[in-house]
Parts: structure tokens; C-alpha cells; sequence
């Protein structure tokens, strides 16, 4: 009898070892809900666990870099808007910016203000994008609700200053294309104020939501060592405790005299990638307070003293007439939606360099020379042409650097433009955020990378 | 002239740097391609440097550089836009270096003491190849893919050179200067 088990159990044990493990392979992607955008990640499973996965983007590629080479340097502009669509305004800004480093020229101090406070904007409104959609594929959809709200309030916002909510094309090379409208600040206060209510349910509901952190915390960890040989920046750097951020690092436009603090994590999971971006959102919002509180005054839209108040569309009527008697001494009224500004607005958005912007809409109506140099910009093969030269500039986008990289060799379209997209280095980790954990926590640690497809394929 | 960081490699390896130039405050070494390796090396260890990050990797094919014809029906002015004052420019900018076709351009930034470098290492097209830094970086994987991808430039050492942004049956690499903007490559029916 008891051999007769001793043999049972034998066989048991032997079939035990026999029995046929395989890995599984999974494919995810490249359309799939919970990819945010298209990319393809194969995942090899053992049982549950990700064994390796393997990456693979590109299905974006809209050759962002070559297009860019044969339109000239304003041109890009609408180009560079649909890299990180969700803060288009941050790269506008950082093209803009590297442009005129290579030319030199300096823009004016409101300007700075205005594309600070802007870019700020964007950043808090691609982090709530970022927090709700991967929140809602945890199963929150409340929080998804209520952000996708907050993010409406701030669009509203954008829309009043650029006349679009998403490819806004704002930012000139020497300027911005108009100055904020009159009295920002009190819509700005009103949006802040529901986007705060936002954030703070939004805490009530995640942050100490049972389910919530038992799948954020301890999945996607990196240590701060890979991520920065990996090239990561930005609030998923942050979250592992380097307290890297461009804005206080390298300081451009007005951050240095900007009082704001850079939150970092300690262990780098997803779940401090989630509180430094609900803290990111509101450190955004005292700069932009800030701003709209330091930024010097801007010029009385229209003033009584100085000019008739006069549509710009109904200048360019006068003007196509031959009328010019009856718009001398006006000024242009310009709406959100249409390019250029008025004389009245032009010092304080615009670099002091005829070759480089448009000249005020009273100038291209009213004077030849006003009309020429509006031509001598906006021809093909003129323009602005900067000199021969390479230079490298970085912002802090909503991912991480953002850096453009412009080589020109003087003419009227940019020889090289090169960016570094913040989250292509966060997608070539993805394989090692991933690795150990189990297949459900590739969605959270997925939505934490906030792969952005614009940018990363361009 | 010569800011400290260029004057640092300069001194270790006096042989490696063909020139040097600080354009716009961005300090530049043009290095020799041989020296690429050892001196990235040098870059991320000594301890007046500590470049922990590798910021950023690309490519210029300077293949038509100044010889592009004007794409306007009247010819350009050609007045260009002088620099303000403001903006520190004893250093010129000294064009596109040798004869080499390409020129791949490394940015390194430090964590510990906040300074950028740029390193180019100009790449003949009859040998298109170049160290791979992988071994110090691990983010230099995905951006020597990238400019394998895009220029046909080769990293002997690349753990797995394959393209990344087009798919593996495109033909050629995109932003050659040779590479028209408007060729079509339909990729029709199923890869495999």
C-alpha cells in the first residue's frame, strides 16, 4: 500500500515536472482604447506577469522635421502646434524662442508674461487631461467627467486670447500675435476657481480612494538612475526625486523672478507621478496668478485720445477704396481671430525688428511702407531669415524638455529643425517600467507615461 | 574665449576636437569621429563635467547647405537679420564643418552643476558609422534608431538598429536632403 502511494505521488511529482510551460504572447495595439493614441506593445506573459514587452511606435509619423525645412520659419508654427496637442501653447512658445535665439533678438517684457502666463494654462490643462484619462481607465469616470470640465473652463480661456482652443498658432517669431484681451484676469480668476473645485474633488474621490491606490502605488517604479540614463524629464523624472525642472534649471522667458515650487516624489511609481501632477496643476495656477499680477500694463486696447476705434476689416475696405484720409489717425480693432494687431498693441507683443514681425495692422493699411514690409514678411522665399547657425533651446513642456534644435544656413526656411520630444525618452523605458509587473498595471503605468502620439512619432 | 567646459576637453584631448565655437552662448566641440566614445565617456565621469543626461541626439545632412535654390518666383533681398546687442556673439558660428556630408550633433546636460554641451561629430556618407553610446546611455538607444531611421547613419555596438518611426519595408531614409518631400511609398496589404 504504502509503495502504492509512494509510486502515486512519484508520478505526480514527474507529471508536475513535465508539464508544459509556455509563454504567452500578447499584442496590444496599435488601435486600442486603452492606448492613448496609436502604439503597438507586444507583451510577453508568463501566467500574469509581463515578462518583456517590446515597443513599437510610428503609426503618428507625419514627418513633422522634413515638412519643416521646406515652409518658412512662421510657417512651422502650425506644425509645431500639433506635436503635443494637448498644450500646443508650450511649443509654440519653445519654437518661437529657439527662433529667436538664432536670429537674437529679444522680445518684450509683457510678451514674456503673456506666453508664461499661456503656457502655464496648457500645462495644467494637459495635466488634467493626463490624470482624468488614465484615472477613467481605472474605472473612475467621474474624475475623467469632472477634469475634461476643468480643461473646457481653461480652453475657454485660451479662446478669448488665440481664437482657437487647440491648434492655436499664437506665438510669432518676435512676438505673439495679439495681446491678451482687456480685463484677463477676472475670467482667469473665474476658471481657476471652478479648476480648484475640480482638484480638490478630484482628491477627494483618488487620492485616498482604496482601489485607486492599490493600483498606483508600487506599479511602473523607476529609479532615478534609469530615468535619467534613460533621458527622462519632467514630472516623471520629478516623481522619482530629482527635482529637475527646466524652469528653475535653466530659466527662460520670466521663470527666474517667479516665486514657485517644483514638487518631487520618493519612489517613483504611479502614484507619485499622480500627486506631482495634482501639485504641478496648482503651482501653474500661483504662476499665473503671479504673472497677471507683476506683468507690466499693457496699452488701452482702444483709446479715445489717441484714435477712432476702427474694425480691422473695415480698414482693409477703406483702404482697398482708396479711402486712406478716412482711416489715418485710427486705430485697428482686431479680433482674436484674425492675424496681426494694432499700432496701440504692437510695443508691448512684439520685438523691436521690422524684418522679423508684421508690422501694426494701421501701417499695412495705411502706408506703402506699412504694405511692403507686411509683404516682405509674408511672401514665399522672404520672410525672416535668420543668420547662418545651429543653437539648441529647451522649455519645460507638460512631458519633460522640450527642446528644438534649428540649424539654418540663412535662408528663408529653416535648414534643420530638430525636436526632442519629452516622451519619446519615457516610451523607450516603457519596456523596463513594465517588466515584473502584472499585465493590469500596464494601464496605469501606461497612462502615467501620457504618451502623446504628435509628439512622439512627429 | 574658449569657455571652460570646451577648454576642459580640449586639455584631456587635445587631439580629438577638430574645433570649437560657444554660437549663442550654446558651447559646441566638433570632435573627431574616433574620440566619440572615449570622450562621451570622459563627459559623463570627470567630475568637473558629470554630464548624467544625454539630452538629445540627431543628425544634419548638410548635403545642400547654401546651395538650396530659392523657392519664390522673385529672388530674396537677402537683407538678414542682425542680432541685438543683447545677445553675446564674439564667437561666429563656423559654418558646416569639412567636407562630411553628415554631422551628427549629441546634447548633454548636467544635473549636478546645470551646463550644456554640444558635441558634432561630422560623418562621411561612404562610411556612414559611429559608436553607439548605449553602453553609457541608456536613452541612446531609441535616438541611434531614430537617426539610423531617418539619415542611414550605423552605431556598431547598437544592442538592435532597426528602424523606429517608418516600418521596415520603407525604402531609403526620409530626411536625406536627397529624400524628395513628396515621394509616396504606399505600403499596401499585409507585411507578413
Amino acid at each position: 500500500m504504502a509503495t502504492e502511494l509512494e509510486a502515486k505521488t512519484d508520478k505526480t511529482a514527474q507529471s508536475a515536472a513535465e508539464l508544459e510551460t509556455r509563454d504567452m504572447m500578447l499584442n496590444i495595439g496599435p488601435a486600442h482604447p486603452a492606448m492613448h493614441g496609436i502604439v503597438r506593445i507586444v507583451a510577453k506573459l508568463d501566467g500574469e506577469q509581463i515578462e518583456n514587452t517590446e515597443v513599437e511606435i510610428g503609426y503618428l509619423h507625419r514627418g513633422f522635421e522634413k515638412m519643416a525645412e521646406i515652409v518658412d520659419y512662421n510657417g512651422v508654427i502650425p506644425y509645431a502646434d500639433r506635436l503635443n496637442y494637448v498644450s500646443p501653447l508650450i511649443n509654440n512658445m519653445g519654437y518661437c524662442m529657439t527662433v529667436e535665439k538664432l536670429i537674437g533678438i529679444e522680445v518684450p517684457e509683457r510678451c514674456h508674461y503673456v506666453r508664461v502666463i499661456l503656457s502655464e494654462i496648457s500645462r495644467i490643462s494637459d495635466h488634467l487631461t493626463c490624470i482624468g484619462a488614465s484615472a477613467m481607465e481605472l474605472g473612475a469616470f467621474t474624475v475623467f467627467l469632472y477634469m475634461i470640465k476643468a480643461r473646457e473652463y481653461l480652453w475657454e480661456l485660451v479662446e478669448q486670447v488665440t481664437g482657437a482652443r487647440l491648434t492655436v498658432t499664437y506665438c510669432r517669431v518676435g512676438g505673439v500675435k495679439a495681446d491678451l484681451p482687456d480685463d484677463f484676469a477676472a475670467p482667469c480668476a473665474k476658471a481657476f476657481e471652478e479648476t480648484r473645485k475640480v482638484i480638490d474633488e478630484s482628491h477627494g474621490l483618488l487620492t485616498r480612494n482604496r482601489i485607486f491606490v492599490d493600483r498606483m502605488s508600487g506599479t511602473g517604479v523607476i529609479s532615478a538612475e534609469d530615468a535619467i540614463s534613460y533621458g527622462i524629464t519632467g514630472p516623471f523624472l520629478r516623481s522619482t526625486g530629482v527635482d529637475y525642472d527646466v524652469r528653475k534649471d535653466c530659466p527662460y522667458a520670466v521663470y527666474d523672478r517667479l516665486d514657485f515650487e517644483v514638487p518631487v516624489g520618493t519612489t517613483g511609481d504611479n502614484m507619485d507621478r499622480y500627486l506631482v501632477r495634482m501639485e504641478e496643476m496648482e503651482q501653474s495656477m500661483l504662476i499665473v496668478e503671479a504673472c497677471l499680477r507683476d506683468m507690466p500694463a499693457g496699452p488701452v486696447q482702444v483709446n479715445p485720445e489717441s484714435g477712432r476705434p476702427i474694425p480691422a476689416a473695415e480698414m482693409v475696405d477703406l483702404a482697398k477704396v482708396g479711402k486712406i484720409y478716412q482711416i489715418s489717425g485710427g486705430s485697428a480693432v482686431t479680433g482674436p481671430t484674425l492675424e496681426g494687431s494694432g499700432r496701440a498693441q504692437h510695443s508691448s507683443i512684439a520685438a523691436d525688428e521690422k524684418r522679423a514681425f508684421l508690422p501694426p495692422k494701421e501701417d499695412a493699411y495705411g502706408n506703402i511702407e506699412g504694405l511692403m514690409n507686411h509683404f516682405k514678411l509674408v511672401m514665399h522665399g522672404h520672410g525672416v531669415q535668420p543668420p547662418k547657425g545651429e543653437v539648441y533651446f529647451p522649455v519645460e513642456g507638460a512631458n519633460g524638455e522640450l527642446g528644438f534644435y534649428v540649424v539654418s544656413d540663412g535662408a528663408g526656411c529653416a535648414y534643420r529643425v530638430r525636436v526632442r520630444p519629452p516622451c519619446f525618452a519615457i516610451m523607450s523605458a516603457l519596456s523596463i517600467l513594465l517588466e515584473g509587473d502584472m499585465i493590469a498595471d500596464m494601464i496605469p503605468t501606461f497612462g502615467s507615461v501620457n504618451m502623446i502620439g504628435g509628439e512622439l512619432d512627429r | 574665449m574658449k569657455s571652460s567646459l570646451i577648454q576642459l576637453v580640449l586639455d584631456h584631448f587635445p587631439d580629438a576636437a577638430s574645433s570649437s565655437h560657444n554660437y549663442r552662448g550654446d558651447e559646441t566641440v566638433v570632435l573627431r569621429k574616433a574620440f566619440l566614445l572615449e570622450v562621451a565617456r570622459f563627459l559623463k565621469e570627470d567630475s568637473a563635467l558629470q554630464m548624467s543626461f544625454l539630452m538629445d541626439l540627431t543628425a544634419v545632412d548638410y548635403l545642400t547647405f547654401g546651395k538650396r535654390p530659392m523657392p519664390a518666383f522673385f529672388a530674396s533681398s537677402g537683407v538678414a537679420v542682425r542680432p541685438s546687442s543683447l545677445i553675446p556673439d564674439e564667437d561666429p558660428w563656423p559654418g558646416p564643418l569639412s567636407e562630411a556630408r553628415f554631422a551628427v550633433a549629441y546634447h548633454f546636460y548636467s544635473l549636478q552643476h546645470k551646463h550644456r554641451l554640444r558635441l558634432v561629430v561630422p560623418v562621411e556618407e561612404a562610411d556612414a558609422e559611429l559608436d553607439s553610446l548605449t553602453s553609457l546611455w541608456a536613452g541612446a538607444n531609441w535616438l541611434e534608431r531614430e537617426v539610423w531611421d531617418m539619415y542611414g547613419i550605423r552605431f556598431p555596438g547598437h544592442p538592435d538598429l532597426k528602424r523606429i518611426l517608418m516600418y521596415e519595408e520603407f525604402e531609403g531614409h526620409p530626411l536625406r536632403k536627397d529624400y524628395p518631400v513628396n515621394k509616396r511609398q504606399p505600403l499596401i496589404g499585409p507585411v507578413n
